[in-house]
């Protein structure tokens, strides 16, 4: 059986991208994601990977742009005000179509905000964090070992769909240990990289990496073809799961640290005989909409959970083309609900007081 | 007898760049030097934001498109990944001292093992001419149409002279194309700056004083001429660092 | 009921992550479900920092412990801020040298360990935290004596493991105090 060990959800992450296959990292520091760095300068020299604190979070986000142009896997992490600074980079790997590992573990903004714990780049991250019409792959990690596995997925699907993949973690997520059974090593990547700039050893015409096109009618032409992927990923990629939603009559979403706390305000609904259950995305963008379809055919009301002002809520009531009435147990700025205040809302649906 | 032959390095494609215009001479500068180094095959070029912008069409090795002002960091990531190729950076004045200067400094400030070449023509030419950090005092531009002036608009910007208060960089040199003598002298400057490279010594630098008569009003004869009388006295000629072996 | 609910809270330095660590590790040693949780960054509520554990039998939910059903405070912020949210029925912990007035609720169990002045008194260092908890381990037997050692062996730098047997006298100290 493999060893279960403790470590904090940065390092985790850090550890899984190692063991994915990731040998180029590149960060700026911040609260409260700093120990992926400090868990990279560590390990990476001694394993022949790069380690680099960059000047600033743009040029973190351009240097893994860099790797990712020569074919190898590259990643950076950050939190919210950095991440930020790194939607220009994200924008041109999206416009490249270069696979790149981009963590954010959030804390509450606007601004320079606070350094606790937030979901608040919810809409910043599922929307396409840059400009121009673009996605990236979203995984929302609820416990350490998802930050394990999912920052292995993430670099992963990155690869294979040629596109940027942000684990979206939060300050929780990231400073708390819990047990994990870390994944075996592998290399998720094809060394086989034909569209690489490599060098062409004066054997193929060259490569070129850029998001540049000035013909308008090529440049709608690639647009629509890095929908075309997206398409096919919304179909195959949703990752969600379920916890006591078949005889529920209030399905909860919620994601992240605020599923953990949904959790237990279940378990004591339940107690008082109240059905409550709750249908948790993994996967932000493809956001998990037939699932939650599925879920309003049968289910009274929803309750989104979240750490923001209600932008997963949207989603939801567009996932469900507002069939069902969707309230909202919110906290920001840091501060993270109690099971005592979603129960408090439970109990306010369940008695028909908050159909929102 | 062959007397006239396009580098290797160079593609077919024609350049879209202003009859006048430098950029072509030290296009042709950096793919004869990559030609006669026999590099081609394992060098990465670095675009910028600006007039060459579509420099990744002209060069023949492998080439990546920076985002504005960020190819230094680009070039880091490239030549972390791939230390055995050959990368260099080209970059226009408001990418290098403007928008990338950050950049620019921390990556000579690391001696990354690089070429990075500079062409300095003292505007933003693809916008169509505005000031840039390396514009001279009274310059008429369209947004200092004044004349820059020092009192809001500050002084230009000596790129090499900043950069050779560090310790990293290896070759520092200021170069022009104004002049046969001066195209020859550069030629042996940017080729000096990618066998820096090839040897595994680090950051190298190179400056090019260059025309943009379009943007500059000015005829191209004008415009070489200009070089001479108003950016020379400003930006000396010359080296400013060059480590010894 | 093996679910246990721990909230350590105190000064930056006395410690406190460092017995939720000693506390974790043990549960994972025990092969028990747990979360450990610190505080993080420059503390603005009340100057204290504070570490949350849970060690369960069932898969834990919420990492974040809003009702502790073991309190372990080692200053007066802490015991003001947290002495109400704990579970009637709870175990308080007070280290009574830095904490002088006494815990006002009559539904929980409280333990008042001079933990401060007997580090000092025995030339046991900055080892108050380690005599405190072991007074926990004996009135909770949240994690095993057996497990104790093996825990601080993983929470110990390896530079510093010439600590260990300091560590385990503090805390038979506090196993063997009585008030």
């Amino acid at each position: 059986m493999k060893e279960t060990v403790l470590m904090k959800g940065n390092e985790a992450i850090a550890e899984a991208a190692i063991l994915a296959g990731c040998r180029h990292y590149f960060g700026y520091p911040i609260t409260p994601q700093t120990e992926v760095a400090a868990y990279m300068a560590k390990k990476m020299p001694k394993i022949g990977g790069t380690f680099l604190q960059a000047e600033s979070e743009i040029a973190a986000i351009n240097m893994v742009y860099g790797v990712a142009s020569t074919g190898h896997p590259a990643m950076t992490s950050s939190s919210s005000p950095g991440i930020s600074l790194k939607a220009e980079g994200i924008s041109y790997l999206a416009g490249a179509d270069l696979p790149a590992l981009i963590v954010n573990v959030q804390r509450g903004g606007p601004g320079l905000g606070g350094i606790q714990p937030s979901q608040s780049d919810y809409f910043f991250t599922t929307r396409g964090p840059g400009h121009g019409d673009f996605h990236v792959l979203v995984f929302a990690p609820s416990s350490v070992q998802e930050m394990a596995d999912l920052t292995g997925r993430a670099l992963h699907l990155a690869w294979k769909y040629r596109m940027p993949a942000m684990l979206l973690a939060d300050g929780t997520m990231g400073q708390m240990m819990e047990p994990v059974t870390l994944p075996d090593a592998c290399n998720a990547f094809g060394d086989d990289n034909p569209w690489a700039a490599t060098g062409t050893e004066m054997k193929r015409p060259h490569n070129i990496i850029t998001s540049l096109d000035l013909s308008p009618e090529n440049l709608e032409k690639q647009n629509f073809e890095r929908f075309e992927r997206y398409k096919k990923i919304e179909e195959t990629e949703c990752l969600w799961e379920e916890y006591l939603l078949d005889d529920a009559d209030i399905c909860i979403v919620a994601c992240g640290i605020t599923a953990r706390v949904s959790r237990n305000a279940i378990v004591e609904a339940r107690k008082q005989g109240l059905k409550v259950g709750m249908l948790r995305p993994i996967t932000l963008w493809p956001f998990p909409k037939k699932a939650l379809a599925a879920a309003a055919e049968h289910v009274g009301a929803f309750l989104c959970v979240e750490m923001n002002m209600g932008q997963m809520k949207e989603d939801v009531e567009l996932a469900i083309r507002c069939k069902k009435p969707v309230a909202l147990c919110s906290r920001v700025g840091g501060m993270i609900p109690t099971p005592d205040e979603v129960l408090e809302h439970i109990r306010k649906i369940a008695e028909g007081g908050d159909n929102a | 007898m062959i007397v006239f032959e396009k580098p290797h390095a160079l593609t077919d494609t024609p350049l879209h760049y202003c009859p006048g215009c430098t950029h072509g001479i030290v296009h042709r500068l950096v793919a004869e030097a990559i030609d006669e180094l026999g590099i081609e095959g394992r060098t990465i070029g670095i675009a910028p934001v600006g007039c060459s912008v579509l420099a990744y069409n002209y060069f023949n090795c492998d080439m990546i498109e920076a985002a504005h002002g960020r190819a230094p960091a680009v070039a880091t990531g490239v030549k972390r990944a791939m230390p055995d190729n050959i990368v260099f950076a080209y970059q226009g004045d408001g990418d290098l001292a403007s928008i990338g200067m950050c950049e620019t400094v921390s990556t000579a400030a690391r001696g990354e093992n690089i070429t990075v070449i500079f062409i300095n023509n003292a505007i933003y030419g693809m916008t169509g001419g505005q000031m840039a950090p390396t514009s001279l005092l009274g310059q008429v531009t369209q947004t200092s149409p004044y004349g820059r002036d020092p009192k809001t608009q500050g002084y230009p910007i000596r790129v090499c002279e900043l950069l050779a208060t560090l310790d990293a960089p290896v070759y520092l040199e200021r170069v022009t194309v104004n002049s046969v003598k001066n195209v020859r002298n550069a030629k042996r400057a940017i080729k000096k700056a990618f066998q820096n490279q090839v040897d595994g010594r680090g950051f190298s630098f190179i400056e090019v004083l260059s025309a943009c008569p379009t943007n500059w009003g000015m005829t191209p004869q004008k415009a070489l001429q200009w070089i001479d009388e108003a950016m020379i006295p400003q930006y000396p000629l010359g080296v400013f660092r060059d480590k010894e072996a | 009921m093996a679910h246990h609910e721990i909230v350590i809270a105190g000064f930056g330095g006395q410690g406190l992550l460092f017995i939720g660590k000693v506390l974790a590790y043990a549960g994972l040693i025990e092969k028990r479900q747990l979360s450990w949780l610190p505080s993080y960054g420059p503390e603005m509520r009340g100057g204290t920092a504070n570490c949350n554990v849970i060690l369960s039998d069932d898969p834990v939910g919420s990492p974040i412990v809003q009702h502790p059903n073991v309190l372990i405070v080692m200053n007066a912020p802490s015991l003001d801020k947290y002495e109400k949210a704990v579970v009637p029925g709870g175990k308080i912990f007070v280290d009574s040298t830095l904490i002088t007035r006494k815990v006002e609720r009559d539904d929980v169990d409280v333990y008042y360990v001079p933990a401060t002045q007997m580090a000092k008194d025995m030339g046991l260092g900055n080892l108050a935290n380690m005599i405190l908890f072991g007074t926990v381990i004996r009135e909770t037997g949240c994690i095993q004596d057996a497990t104790v050692e093996e825990a601080l062996r993983h929470v110990i730098p390896a530079r510093k493991m010439d600590l260990l047997d300091v560590n385990l006298r503090a805390i038979q100290v506090g196993k063997d105090y009585q008030a």
